[in-house]
């Protein structure tokens, strides 16, 4: 068996190197995204997201299978469905923010029995098992091209409008007062995440893109001292992680998505407990 | 012209009839009587308010008003409305009639001088921010750009005044929560602000810090108008010029009455930093009470 590095640089396998770069890209907006995910504790809302994509894929699964137009895709039945939960979520929290949790569970719950309804009734061979945990090795050359796109959409807005970002985050209320889109800022931030969050699927499921929202940002979050500082702590860390599961993946023949996940929880429940251990022999002493 | 029309036209000075003539409509003809303007002097100015949350009432026909550079103290039970009349000051709220002014126009139109202190600061522990980050949200207006070199300068004074300079790189989270509101102070100073509100800023405060914050205010009373709600409705400080009570008359639960005050002299100092002033409830002022010697 050739080794990892043999193969990303070989080129008759081309899956391999791009399983790596979007490895890299996804870290990124893991980073980013799921730093903000983790400050705002919204992490329950972007895994109902995560969740509806899959009425979307068996929407257009089903449509295809019925001779519905061939530009109709199983990407863009998740993206019409992560941007409308989006928007639901967000709309509900403005308008009735005790009945979030309720609409959140909901959607979640919704997508994800019309995902599997559809499949169910689309003719041959649809395993939802595929779009819940993903195939990094499946990443198309296109798929790299959209991800790096919406990596330098998401760097920009970040790097323009980071002291916005974090005081709408940190006290809504007062931001208002300071005269910030406090709503919209909301809104679109729900947006990106319903965005990336159809592209990021693709790599490693959709339940487990929202535990790679979650973990290396709550990691980071151990030891950064500001929102930029556990960004890029953040991005790091999903990049080691990405990486070293991407590797023994390869090695051990196992899935790469669900081992990039299952490092990732190691480490932030090794930290946990650590701190944890730490904290109560402080206080003992 | 509806109502919204005429808070509009009183916010930028004109009559209803003269945007009635601009737009061409109805010309010299007036539905409802323009709402008064108020003096230069003015601070806040709120003119037959009312207010409601759904099925429940907080203010019905509320009218009062505050001068530049007076330090006003809103008292009341919980619940009577205090924090919601505070937020239609700042803007965060809208009044269902009348008007709410803030040095002549409406308070989103005056966002630059107003700084606000809320009252729960029930901010995520985990939040990984400090404080001299805290205190720069203040610099922030829309989603115009603003360089730190720019704001530099209006952090380290806001800080000097709040007296929180030392506490600069100190995570938020491990302030106590003494030090966590003259950093919010410090914040809503930043912008150097004509209005400072503050939201019961003093409760579940100890005594000293209490007596350090109060001294912090009386700083800043020089050079801004203060409004600030305080859970003790009969004690104020001695630093207060006037009293607002919230919902206070039984009769009227949904009014806002200026009341007179007292030297208290037989209590002790050990709070507010200074003597205090009894509240009495048993007088209520004329809300032109405060114009005296004042000019227009």
């Amino acid at each position: 068996m050739i080794s990892f590095f043999q193969a990303v640089m070989n080129p008759s396998v081309p899956f391999v190197r791009n399983a790596l770069i979007g490895s890299v890209l996804a870290a990124f907006l893991f980073g980013i995204l799921g730093s903000m995910v983790t400050v705002r504790r919204i992490a329950g809302l972007a895994g109902a997201i995560s969740h509806t994509v899959l009425g979307g894929i068996g929407l257009a699964l089903f449509l295809v299978s019925r001779g519905a137009p061939g530009w109709i895709s199983p990407m863009l039945g998740a993206l019409v469905f992560a941007i409308l939960a989006a928007i639901t979520i967000s709309i509900v929290s403005i308008k009735a923010k005790q009945r979030e949790d309720t609409v959140i569970n909901a959607l979640w719950a919704i997508g994800m029995s019309l995902g599997v309804i559809f499949m169910a009734k689309t003719p041959g061979y649809a395993d939802p098992m595929s779009y819940l945990f993903g195939n990094i090795l499946l990443v198309t050359q296109k798929n790299l091209y959209i991800l790096g796109a919406l990596n330098i959409i998401v760097l920009l807005l970040v790097v323009r409008f980071y002291r916005h970002i974090e005081a709408a985050s940190f006290d809504e209320e007062f931001a208002a007062t300071k005269g910030l889109p406090v709503m919209a800022i909301y809104l679109f931030l729900l947006l990106i995440i319903a965005v990336a969050i159809v592209m990021l699927q693709t790599f490693v499921g959709i339940v487990m893109v929202i535990a790679m929202l979650t973990l290396p940002a709550g990691t980071a979050g151990f030891f950064s001292h500001n929102l930029a500082g556990m960004m890029v702590n953040s991005s790091i860390l999903a990049l080691i992680f990405s990486v070293l599961g991407l590797i023994l993946s390869w090695v051990f023949d196992l899935p790469a998505g669900a081992l990039i996940v299952l490092i990732a929880g190691m480490v932030y429940i090794g930290i946990s407990v650590g701190r944890m251990l730490q904290g109560r022999r402080s206080s003992k002493s | 012209m509806n109502q919204a029309a005429q808070n509009e036209a009183a916010t930028l000075g004109q009559t209803p009839s003269s945007l009635d003539s601009m737009d061409g409509k109805e010309h010299g003809v007036i539905v409802e009587p323009a709402l008064p303007h108020p003096p230069e002097n003015v601070a806040i100015w709120c003119h037959d308010l009312s207010f409601r949350y759904r099925e429940v009432e907080v203010f019905r026909n509320v009218t009062f008003h505050v001068h530049s550079g007076e330090f006003v103290v809103l008292t009341g039970k919980n619940g009577a409305g205090k924090s919601t009349l505070l937020k239609l000051v700042v803007g965060l709220l809208e009044p269902q009639q009348g008007q709410v002014l803030v040095f002549g126009v409406s308070p989103r139109r005056r966002i630059e001088s107003i700084g606000y202190v809320p009252q729960h600061a029930s901010f995520d522990p985990a939040f990984p921010i400090r404080v001299e980050d805290v205190v720069g949200m203040g610099r922030l207006s829309g989603l115009s750009y603003i360089s730190k070199d720019q704001k530099r300068g209006d952090i380290e004074w806001a800080m000097e005044q709040a007296e929180v300079t030392d506490l600069r790189a100190r995570p938020f989270s491990a302030l106590s929560g003494g030090q966590r509101r003259r950093v919010l102070v410090a914040r809503a100073l930043v912008g150097h602000p004509r209005l400072l509100v503050l939201d019961e800023p003093t409760a579940n405060m100890d005594i000293d810090s209490e007596n350090k914050f109060f001294e912090v205010l009386a700083r800043i009373k020089m050079g801004a108008t203060i409004l600030i709600a305080t859970h003790d409705s009969d004690f104020v400080s001695e630093l207060a010029d006037t009293v607002l009570c919230v919902g206070q008359d039984s009769e009227h639960p949904h009014s806002v009455h200026r009341h007179a005050m007292e030297k208290a002299e037989d209590l002790p100092k050990d709070i507010y930093g200074s003597n205090m002033l009894r509240v009495r409830h048993d007088i209520e002022l004329p809300d032109d009470a405060c114009c005296e010697g004042k000019d227009p």
